[in-house]
């Protein structure tokens, strides 16, 4: 039976959707779920990643360190990861998360810029680390492109490079493209990480491992930006029904949804006119819940300034521009009226 | 009315280090540019300052040994050939202005403390980011009290050079550490952003601060447009594109920088800030050097 791993993000990707909150408590509880039902990798960080705790993404109810050493206590098997962003943490970061039993380094830049992380992929692998690295927006660039910036990281160390779909925006045959040549020309596994913004999620998902990803991504309920990610105790169902080993117990994993995400989830996870706009329109996925509070300051229409910003083929990371694009369009919605 | 002017040298013959030459010749009052200082003879750079007249060696720093009337250098190398750079300079008592992250000299931005450190053997230029945002952080400074800025520098990936893109982390510390220096908050933390979208982008930066007591948003706004008016005199594509809003005790700003345009494409407003920032220090310390002359000290 051919193996895949599977990681866990609940607790960094999920806590877009809970606006930071996670208590060292709702860590313990999540992680030690996730540890039992056998999950590859845990993933632990600022939605943002490691450092995200800003004014720009969101102050959080804990810090990093916190929540790592919480996740410390009660994970026994499983690998905990941390997510990095170069321009947002540093190498620093890093090793305080290998000082609180971090074993992964996810290291993501925007799919153009594979180079700003040479120095946190090469010491990250120094220090025993492994590193999986992320190329976010995906979607945004061709399959020729995405290879090239692939191998960028390779020659810096990584040992699973992921094509991202941070802004849910891809179907099928765009995700087949991209991790399909990429596992053709690489010599590292490759990854895929979903939104489901237009409800592809599981399915993206399947055309990726279809294509040779080993390594995938979820979270419990889908717990995520946007729309969401592809829901693990889906992806473990589907994966199991189909013959593929994930090494999770799908029982365990169906409770651990049900039983300590769901009640902890502040709203619905669905597929809404704003969430569908941000796949439509190919915006990062985290950009929704600061697209609502822009809208609170300068009441538009949310779709109007997520298509916008689509339009400005904007990178993740830059949530402050939402705030100028909601400003511009009151201002000239005003002016017409 | 001519005035003596004082022998300088580039260090660095790159991007950077031409848009400084392009910079001095078309405006210095005090400076001549005398030597480029380069290290590959076939280099770009090098033959751009010898068609303009400008003399140049392919030896490094130590070609300089060769022009000895050079009074003040800026170097644009990189971090860790400025900590070679520095000592040879210090040696010949020639003033170093750094544009590279060795922060070995006073950090420097000319709005906030030009006057400081006139008679510093080296002056550091922080980053770029630093130089765009920290300004506003000061201008908030100078009304209330700072306890937190936060600076998010969104920058065209085709202005990132290597040197930026392989010392991120070095970027993003540095100028935090600038925000609590020279911007004067309590805390500081930086963020920068690439974004390869065509045409490239202007440089745009969003500053956040937030202070200790009640917000007079009258008393910060006019600061902040004080400020921008006095960063114009050096970098006149330096623009105000969104509040300050308050939003409780935290106040949101947010800039755009075009460059000059003079060696350096326009969308590079980040490369700009620093170089105008740069050329505005030399102009200063050799001003200075030309009256200590007159006087004959």
């Amino acid at each position: 039976m051919k193996k895949i791993r599977i990681v866990d993000t609940t607790l960094r990707d999920g806590s877009h959707a809970v606006r930071h909150g996670y208590t060292a408590e709702d860590v313990r509880n999540i992680a030690k779920a996730l540890d039992e039902a056998g999950v590859y990798g845990i993933e632990i960080s600022h939605g943002d990643g490691l450092a995200g705790h800003s004014i720009q993404y969101g102050y959080a109810a804990t810090s990093d360190e916190v929540r790592l050493s919480a996740a410390k206590e009660v994970v026994k098997n499983s690998k905990i990861a941390v997510l990095l962003l170069p321009g947002i943490g540093t190498r620093v970061d890093i090793k305080m998360a290998i000082e609180h039993g971090a074993k992964i380094a996810r290291i993501a830049t925007h799919v153009t810029e594979a180079d700003i992380s040479e120095q946190h992929i090469c010491m990250s692998k120094d220090l025993g680390l492994e590193v999986i690295t992320f190329l976010m927006l995906a979607h945004m660039e061709k399959p020729e492109k995405v290879l090239e910036q692939a191998k960028l990281m390779q020659s810096y160390g990584a040992d699973v490079i992921y094509v991202v779909d941070s802004a849910g925006a891809m179907i099928p045959d765009d995700v087949r493209a991209r991790v399909g040549l990429l596992k053709e020309k690489l010599d590292v596994e490759v990854g895929f990480h979903a939104h489901n913004n237009l409800g592809l999620s599981i399915g993206n998902t399947l055309a990726a491992i279809e294509e040779g990803a080993t390594v995938v991504d979820g979270t419990l309920c889908g717990l995520g930006a946007g729309a969401g990610n592809a829901p693990v105790e889906v992806l473990v169902a589907v994966l199991d029904k189909i013959g593929y080993d994930t090494g999770v117990d799908l029982y365990k994993i169906m409770d651990a949804a049900e039983d300590i995400v769901r009640p902890r989830m502040t709203q619905p996870l669905v597929i809404d006119k704003s969430s569908l706009s941000l796949g439509y329109a190919g915006v990062y996925s985290s950009f929704l819940l600061h697209t609502f509070r822009a809208v609170e300051k300068y009441p538009v229409d949310p779709r109007d300034i997520l298509m916008e910003l689509g339009k400005r083929r904007v990178v993740g990371g830059q949530e402050d521009m939402i705030i100028d694009v909601a400003h511009e369009i009151y201002e000239k919605t005003r002016k017409q009226a | 009315m001519s005035e003596k002017k004082i022998d300088v040298a580039i260090i660095g013959p790159g991007n950077i280090g031409t848009d400084l030459l392009y910079k001095i010749k078309k405006r210095s009052k005090y400076m001549n540019v005398k030597a480029m200082v380069g290290i590959y003879e076939t280099s770009e750079g090098l033959k751009r300052a010898r068609d303009m007249g400008v003399g140049t060696t392919s030896k490094g720093i130590e070609g300089l040994q060769d022009f000895d009337s050079i009074r003040m250098a800026f170097d644009a190398t990189s971090a860790a050939a400025h900590v070679k750079h520095a000592e040879f300079l210090k040696e010949r008592g020639i003033v170093a202005i750094d544009l590279t992250p060795a922060s070995i000299g006073p950090y420097v931005c000319p709005v906030v403390n030009l006057d400081e450190h006139l008679d510093a053997p080296n002056i550091n230029l922080i980053t770029c980011g630093g130089q765009a945002t920290i300004p506003i952080v000061y201008a908030v400074s100078r009304v209330a009290k700072v306890s937190y800025g936060e600076i998010v520098a969104t920058i065209a990936s085709k202005s990132a050079g290597p040197g930026t893109r392989q010392n991120i982390d070095e970027f993003t510390q540095t100028t935090a550490k600038g925000i609590e220096v020279i911007g004067g908050a309590d805390r500081g933390k930086a963020i920068i952003i690439l974004n390869p979208a065509e045409p490239p982008i202007i440089m745009r930066n969003t500053i956040y601060t937030e202070i200790e007591d009640r917000v007079d948003l009258d008393k910060v706004k006019e600061s902040i447009e004080y400020v921008i008016s006095k960063i114009r005199e050096y970098v006149p594509g330096y623009r105000l594109r969104l509040g300050p809003i308050a939003d409780g005790n935290r106040i949101t700003t947010m800039i755009e920088v075009e460059g000059a345009g003079d060696f350096l494409p326009k969308y590079a407003g980040n490369l700009d800030v620093e170089t105008s920032a740069a050329v505005a220090i030399g102009e200063k310390v050799a001003e200075k050097l030309v009256e200590a002359d007159k006087v004959g000290v």
